[in-house]
C-alpha cells in the first residue's frame, strides 16, 4: 500500500472515529439553526411599545395623525410633560405651531430613551400627517389620490442576463446571500482545518515521533498525507451537512398537503399560471415563489465552484499553517507565527462582505483572481452567474492562479517542514523560514 | 563483506561542518559503537544513514550497492535519540501503522507484531493507548517498533535511557539475538561501559571528524601504557630497576610502568631474583571511558542547541 495513502488514512479516520467529531459535526447546523431562530425571536419580540400623549395646538393633528403597531398616538386633555407619566402614557410629543413649509423642531420627551426605529416611524407618521393636511388644503382628494397610487404600481422589472442565446431571470437578493453563506464557510474552514492541521504537526513534534516517521517516509510524504486527510475529514463533515439539509428539506415538504403541492406543480408547468379558472391558494403561490427563486441560480456551477474554493483554499493556507506547525513546540509561540497567515484570511473576508454587495468593483474582481483571497471572493462573485457577472477568463484565471498558488505554498511549506520537524529548542522567525524555502537543494 | 561503508561523507551547515570527510565500514552481523561528545555529529551522520539527510559529498554503500532510500529503508531499523509514539493511538494499531509505514503489508506486519508482543509479554497491551504506559513500558514498544521487521541494519541511538536494569537486560538480550541471526548493529551511545561490554567495533567522532577507528580491543592497546599491577607477598622497601618506574604503591601491591625497550619478563625476573613470591602480575588496560576523555578534552564542544541546520 502507497505510504502516503496509510498516511491519509490514519489521519482521516483517528479524527472521524473521534466522538467529538461526531458531536460537532451533527450539533454544528442544529446550533445555527438554534441560532438563527433565537436571533429572529428577540428581533421579534425586543420592540418596544410605545404610548405617545400628543400635544397639539394645531388642530389637525388629531384626526391625520395615525398610530401604527409600534406606537399609539392619543390626545388626551389637560396633559403636560410633568404629568404624562401619571396619566399612563410612556412619551409625550410636543407639536409646535405650523407654518408652511418650514422645518421645525417636533419634541418627544421620555423617560426611557427612544430607539431609532421608533424615532423613524414617529417621523414619518407625522409627516405624512403633514402631507394629508397640505392635499385638503390644495384640494386633492386623498381617497382618488390613493387609488391612483394603487393603480399605477403595474410596472414589475424582471432583470435578465443573456447568457448565450438564451436569457435568464436573475435574483440579485439570492445571488448575494448564496455568495455571503458560501465564502463565509469557506472563510470559517479555512481557520478550523488549518488549525487542527497545525496541531497535528505540532503534535508529531512535541511527541517526537516525527524523527520516527521520517526515518521511514519522506518528510514531504508526511505533510501532504496530513493536509489531504484532514481535508478530506473537512469535506465528509460538508457531505454530512449537505445530506442533513437536503433531508431536513424533505421532511419540511411532507408538512405541506396535497392539494397545494400539486397546485404548485401545475403553476411550475404553466410558468406561473393556473390553466384554468381555479385560483391558486396563498400557500401554492408562496411555495412556488421561493422555488422560482431558487432555480434562477446555476446551482451545479455554484456546487462545483464551491468545492473547488474550499480544497483550492484549503489546501493554500493548510501548507502555510503546516509550516509554522513544523517550527513550533508550543501554542504561545505559534500565535506571532501564524498572524501573517491568519491577516490575509480576515482582509480577504472583507473584500468578500462587499463583493456580495457589488461584485462588479476592481478590488472584488481582483480579490477573486488572486489566490490568497481568490477562495472567498470569487464564490461571492460566481453567484451572481457566469459568464454574466464573471467572465470566463476570469474564472480560468483565478482557477489557474489558485492551483499554482496552493502548488507554490506546498512547494514552499515542505522545504521548512522537513527542516522544522527535526529541530528543537529554537525558536524561528519568519525571516529564517522563508530563507529555509528558498533555499537550494 | 561490509553491510555498510561510508566514503568520504561530508554534510556541512551553513556556519559548521557538521560532518567533515568521515569514512568507515561496517562488517555484516556486528555490533558497531558510533560514540562521540555531545554535537559531534553523530545524529546528522546517522540521518544520512537513514536517508532523512542527503551527504553533500561522499558516498554511502549499503549491502554492496548504493544506498537508495526509498528501497532501502525496509532493511533498516531506526530508533533516533529524539523518540516518542503517537499518545492518543493504541498500541497495537500504533506498532501496526509504524510497521506498514516501513513497507510491511498488513498481514505480515500482524505476525511479526503477535511475535515480538508474546516474546516481550505485552499482548495484554494492544488495546491499551501509549499515555497510559510508563516510560520504560513505552520505551520497549519504541524497542520493538524499530526492529519488528528484522532489518538488515539496526541504528539504535541511546536505546538504554529510561529503562530500568531488567528492562535493560532484556533488550541488550535482544540486541545480541538480532546480530546472532544476522542483523548489523549500529550502536550510538555515551555510556562506555555499555559500550565495552557490547560492541566489537567503534567509531569515535568529534567535531565532525573520525578520531578512532577500531576494535575495542585494539583501540585499548593502542592507548596501554605498558602499565601493570603486581601482586607480592611483601612490599619491597625501595626499588630500583632500569626496566621499569613504579606508579603507584597500593596496600596490596604495586603498579608499574615498563620503561621502552623492557618487556614485562624483565619485571618479573627482577622481582624474582629478590625473592619476592609474585602472588599475580596482570596488564592495565585503559578504559574506553578515559580514553574517550582524554581525546575529546580540551577540544571546543558545540552543543545541538546551536548547531545551525540545514535541509
Amino acid at each position: 500500500m502507497n505510504k502516503t495513502l496509510l498516511i491519509v488514512q490514519r489521519e482521516y479516520l483517528s479524527r472521524v472515529k473521534n466522538k467529538t467529531f461526531l458531536l460537532t459535526t451533527i450539533l454544528t447546523p442544529l446550533l445555527f439553526v438554534l441560532f438563527i431562530v433565537a436571533i429572529t425571536y428577540f428581533s421579534i419580540k425586543g420592540k418596544e411599545q410605545l404610548n405617545v400623549a400628543v400635544i397639539d395646538n394645531n388642530g389637525f393633528f388629531k384626526n391625520n395623525l395615525k398610530g401604527t403597531g409600534a406606537v399609539k398616538f392619543d390626545f388626551p386633555d389637560g396633559i403636560d410633560t410633568s404629568n404624562y407619566e401619571a396619566k399612563g402614557y410612556s412619551a409625550v410629543l410636543l407639536i409646535p405651531s405650523f407654518t408652511d413649509s418650514v422645518k421645525s423642531d417636533y419634541i418627544i420627551r421620555s423617560k426611557k430613551s427612544i430607539g431609532l426605529n421608533t424615532k423613524g416611524v414617529i417621523e414619518e407618521k407625522i409627516n405624512a400627517a403633514i402631507e394629508d393636511h397640505m392635499l385638503q388644503q390644495a384640494g386633492v382628494d386623498r381617497h382618488a389620490l390613493d387609488s391612483i397610487h394603487k393603480k399605477s404600481q403595474i410596472a414589475e422589472v424582471k432583470t435578465l442576463e443573456e447568457r448565450g442565446g438564451s436569457a435568464a431571470e436573475s435574483n440579485q437578493g439570492l445571488a448575494s446571500g448564496v455568495g455571503y453563506v458560501s465564502g463565509f464557510l469557506i472563510y470559517i474552514t479555512m481557520f478550523i482545518y488549518g488549525v487542527m492541521l497545525m496541531r497535528g504537526v505540532m503534535e508529531e513534534k512535541t511527541n517526537r515521533i516525527a524523527e520516527v516517521i521520517v526515518s521511514s517516509v519522506k518528510p514531504f510524504q508526511l505533510m501532504f498525507g496530513k493536509i489531504v486527510g484532514i481535508g478530506a475529514v473537512g469535506l465528509t463533515q460538508f457531505l454530512v451537512w449537505v445530506v442533513l439539509i437536503f433531508v431536513l428539506m424533505f421532511g419540511a415538504q411532507l408538512f405541506i398537503p396535497h392539494d397545494v403541492l400539486d397546485q404548485v406543480r401545475t403553476m411550475q408547468q404553466n410558468g406561473g399560471m393556473m390553466n384554468n379558472a381555479m385560483q391558486a391558494s396563498e400557500a401554492a403561490q408562496k411555495i412556488y415563489g421561493i422555488k422560482s427563486v431558487i432555480s434562477t441560480a446555476n446551482w451545479p456551477l455554484i456546487i462545483g465552484c464551491f468545492i473547488f474554493y474550499f480544497l483550492g483554499g484549503y489546501l493554500f493556507y493548510a501548507a502555510l499553517f503546516a509550516a509554522v506547525g513544523s517550527v513550533v513546540e508550543d501554542v504561545q509561540n505559534s500565535q506571532s507565527l501564524t498572524l501573517p497567515i491568519t491577516m490575509p484570511i480576515i482582509f480577504s473576508f472583507i473584500i468578500m462582505s462587499n463583493a456580495v454587495q457589488s461584485p462588479d468593483t476592481p478590488i472584488a474582481i481582483w480579490g477573486s483572481i488572486i489566490p490568497f483571497s481568490s477562495p472567498m471572493v470569487m464564490m461571492a462573485r460566481v453567484a451572481y452567474g457566469v459568464p454574466g457577472t464573471v467572465p470566463y477568463w476570469q474564472l480560468a484565471l483565478s482557477v489557474l492562479s489558485l492551483v499554482g498558488g496552493f502548488l507554490f505554498t506546498t512547494w514552499l511549506a515542505a522545504k521548512i517542514y522537513r527542516t522544522g520537524i527535526l529541530m528543537y529548542g529554537k525558536k524561528v522567525t519568519w525571516k529564517e523560514m522563508i530563507k529555509w524555502g528558498f533555499r537550494r537543494g | 563483506m561490509p553491510l555498510l561503508e561510508l566514503q568520504h561523507l561530508k554534510k556541512y551547515y551553513a556556519t559548521q561542518k557538521a560532518v567533515d570527510d568521515i569514512s568507515f565500514s561496517i562488517e555484516q552481523g556486528s555490533i558497531f559503537g558510533l560514540l562521540g561528545p555531545n554535537g559531534a555529529g553523530k545524529t546528522t551522520l546517522l540521518r544520512m544513514i537513514t536517508g532523512i539527510f542527503f551527504q553533500d559529498e561522499g558516498n554511502i554503500i549499503f549491502d554492496g550497492r548504493k544506498f537508495d532510500p526509498v528501497n532501502d529503508i525496509i532493511n533498516i531499523g531506526y530508533m533516533p535519540e529524539e523518540r516518542g509514539l503517537y499518545k492518543k493511538m493504541k498500541i497495537g494499531e500504533q506498532a501496526l501503522y509504524l510497521a506498514q509505514l516501513k513497507g510491511l503489508s498488513k498481514s505480515d506486519a500482524m505476525e511479526k507484531i503477535k511475535y515480538w508482543f508474546t516474546k516481550l509479554e505485552m499482548q495484554s497491551w494492544w488495546n491499551k493507548k501509549v499515555e497510559d504506559l510508563s516510560k520504560g513500558m513505552s520505551q520497549k514498544l519504541q524497542f520493538v517498533t524499530t526492529v519488528l521487521h528484522e532489518p538488515k541494519l539496526i541504528i539504535l541511538d541511546e536505546p538504554f535511557s529510561g529503562l530500568d536494569p531488567l528492562n535493560a537486560n532484556l533488550i541488550k538480550d535482544e540486541i545480541y539475538g538480532l546480530a546472532q541471526r544476522g542483523s548489523t548493529i549500529i550502536f550510538s551511545t555515551h555510556r562506555m561501559e555499555q559500550v565495552e561490554e557490547i560492541c566489537d567495533h567503534i567509531v569515535l567522532v568529534n567535531l565532525g571528524k573520525k578520531i578512532l577507528d577500531g576494535t575495542v580491543q585494539n583501540i585499548k592497546q593502542d592507548f596501554k601504557e605498558n602499565k601493570f599491577s603486581i601482586q607480592l607477598n611483601t612490599l619491597p622497601e625501595t626499588i630500583q630497576s632500569p626496566a621499569f618506574d613504579l606508579v603507584e604503591k597500593t596496600k596490596k601491591g604495586l603498579v608499574v610502568k615498563i620503561k621502552e625497550g623492557y618487556k614485562s619478563n624483565d619485571v618479573l625476573q627482577y622481582f624474582m631474583q629478590q625473592q619476592y613470591v609474585i602472588e599475580s602480575f596482570h596488564e592495565i588496560l585503559p578504559s574506553l571511558n578515559e580514553i574517550f576523555i582524554r581525546e575529546v578534552e580540551g577540544t571546543h564542544v558545540a552543543t545541538r542547541a546551536f548547531q545551525a541546520v540545514n535541509q
